[in-house]
């Protein structure tokens, strides 16, 4: 590592590592970004950045503003982290379904938490946070669903890190949520590499994440584009925890919940690569540590149909 | 080719209250042709202008049907199609 003269100079240029033992051969190779070891320990502080970077350029933040942001956490604790740093009041809109650790984190970087009903997911937490920035037009929201700095930040950052620690790179594989991350760093690989896989990991959540009143209630974020994407996987809570125990088991790599559906998806990857007696060298992305998910009991003993269970009702990625 | 749906509790007013029906087809819009003649209005939920809702999200095993050929996408005996409305997540 370098020397850096404060800590918002440190996001990004994360390590990729291999996975020796999760990888089924010498040809076809997994790699995992640890974006955990971002300053707060997850993928976010990229766009969080550059977000309020852009809004600062562009005049609309200014010392003592005020930050609105609907998050189900990570981009919070960033915000909170980059605002805490700079001088703005963050006020966070939260589904009331996550962790307990994030809310915690979130206090301790001196964020307000707006609580949303779980039964909405994040749906309702993006309309609640909309609903207030109209209210209050000097309060300035980012809005990560729809800021093109979100996707930016994964275009200038995360796609040329990745090709200059894997110029072999023949597939890449993310977690669908603001699609920021996909979108910017898939865009990249695209431009750069013929023929480069793009892989969505989506969480399923339990039924209740999805209890809208009409399918119009829907939401689709504003940066995505399915031309960047090559497919899309549904991952369910019980295939995330097993492949999240078996990242720590096997390969020694403590991370949370959604890298487990992510590695579930890349998994699948290597084994179609396989089949097909293709060579694969594979990078996924490592969105957080397991820390904030510690009180979910799904890295303790029972097997994990039971470990899942403790995710029910809950956003976990 | 009998495959098993997984229909979200928006939609169960419609299936009658059912979490999982069986459906017949080998296209993923036979599945939703028969469905409909069993469970009247549920394609027109997951179906504008011919083209699935633009919230409604399929996955024939886990997979999404919008990278593997949408409605024309073939289904085999035993396997899982899930119906989930599009949500926000991050």
């Amino acid at each position: 590592m370098a020397r850096y003269s404060s800590l918002i100079d440190a996001v990004g240029g994360t390590p990729l590592v291999g996975l020796p033992r999760l990888s089924p051969s010498e040809t076809v190779r997994l790699w995992a970004k640890l974006e955990d070891r971002n300053p707060t320990g997850s993928v976010k502080d990229r766009p969080a950045l550059a977000m309020v970077a852009r809004a600062e350029a562009d005049g609309l933040l200014r010392p003592g503003c005020t930050v609105i942001e609907p998050t189900s956490g990570n981009t919070g604790i960033s915000l909170a982290m980059v605002c805490r740093i700079k001088g703005y009041r963050l006020i966070c809109v939260m589904p009331e379904n996550t962790s307990q650790e994030r809310r915690l984190l979130l206090r301790a970087y001196g964020a307000q938490i707006i609580s949303t009903p779980a039964a909405g997911g994040s749906n309702a937490a993006v309309a609640m946070a909309k609903e207030l920035a109209a209210d209050h037009p000097d309060w300035v929201m980012l809005y990560q669903y729809g800021n093109p700095e979100n996707a930016a930040a994964h275009y200038l950052t995360t796609g040329p890190e990745l090709l200059a620690d894997l110029p072999t790179i023949t597939h890449f594989v993310a977690g669908l949520g603001t699609t920021g991350t996909l979108m910017g760093a898939g865009r990249y690989l695209r431009e750069k590499v013929p023929d480069v896989a793009v892989i969505a990991a989506e969480p399923r959540y339990g039924e209740m994440v999805y209890g809208l009143r009409n399918l119009d209630e829907g939401f689709v974020p504003e940066l995505y584009d399915p031309s960047v994407l090559t497919s899309r996987f549904s991952v369910g809570p019980e295939d995330a925890v097993r492949r999240t125990r078996e990242l720590l088991e096997v390969e020694g790599i403590f991370a949370g919940i959604s890298t487990g559906a992510i590695l579930h998806a890349a998994l699948g990857m290597a084994a179609k690569a396989v089949r097909e007696g293709v060579q694969a060298d594979i990078a996924f992305i490592v969105c957080d540590g397991g820390w904030k998910y510690l009180s979910t009991g799904v890295y303790e003993a029972g097997d994990d149909a039971s470990a899942a269970s403790g995710l029910e009702g809950q956003l976990w990625a | 080719m009998s495959v098993s749906v997984s229909v979200p509790t928006i939609l169960r007013p419609v299936t009658k209250g059912e979490k999982t029906v069986s459906a017949e087809g080998s296209t993923l819009a036979e599945v939703i042709t028969d469905l409909d003649s069993r469970y009247s209005g549920l394609g027109d939920r997951l179906i504008t202008n011919g083209a699935l809702h633009r919230f409604v999200n399929i996955y024939v095993n886990d997979e999404d049907v919008r990278f593997t050929g949408g409605l024309d996408t073939t289904v085999g005996e035993g396997d899982n199609v899930t119906i989930l409305p599009a949500v926000a997540g991050g």
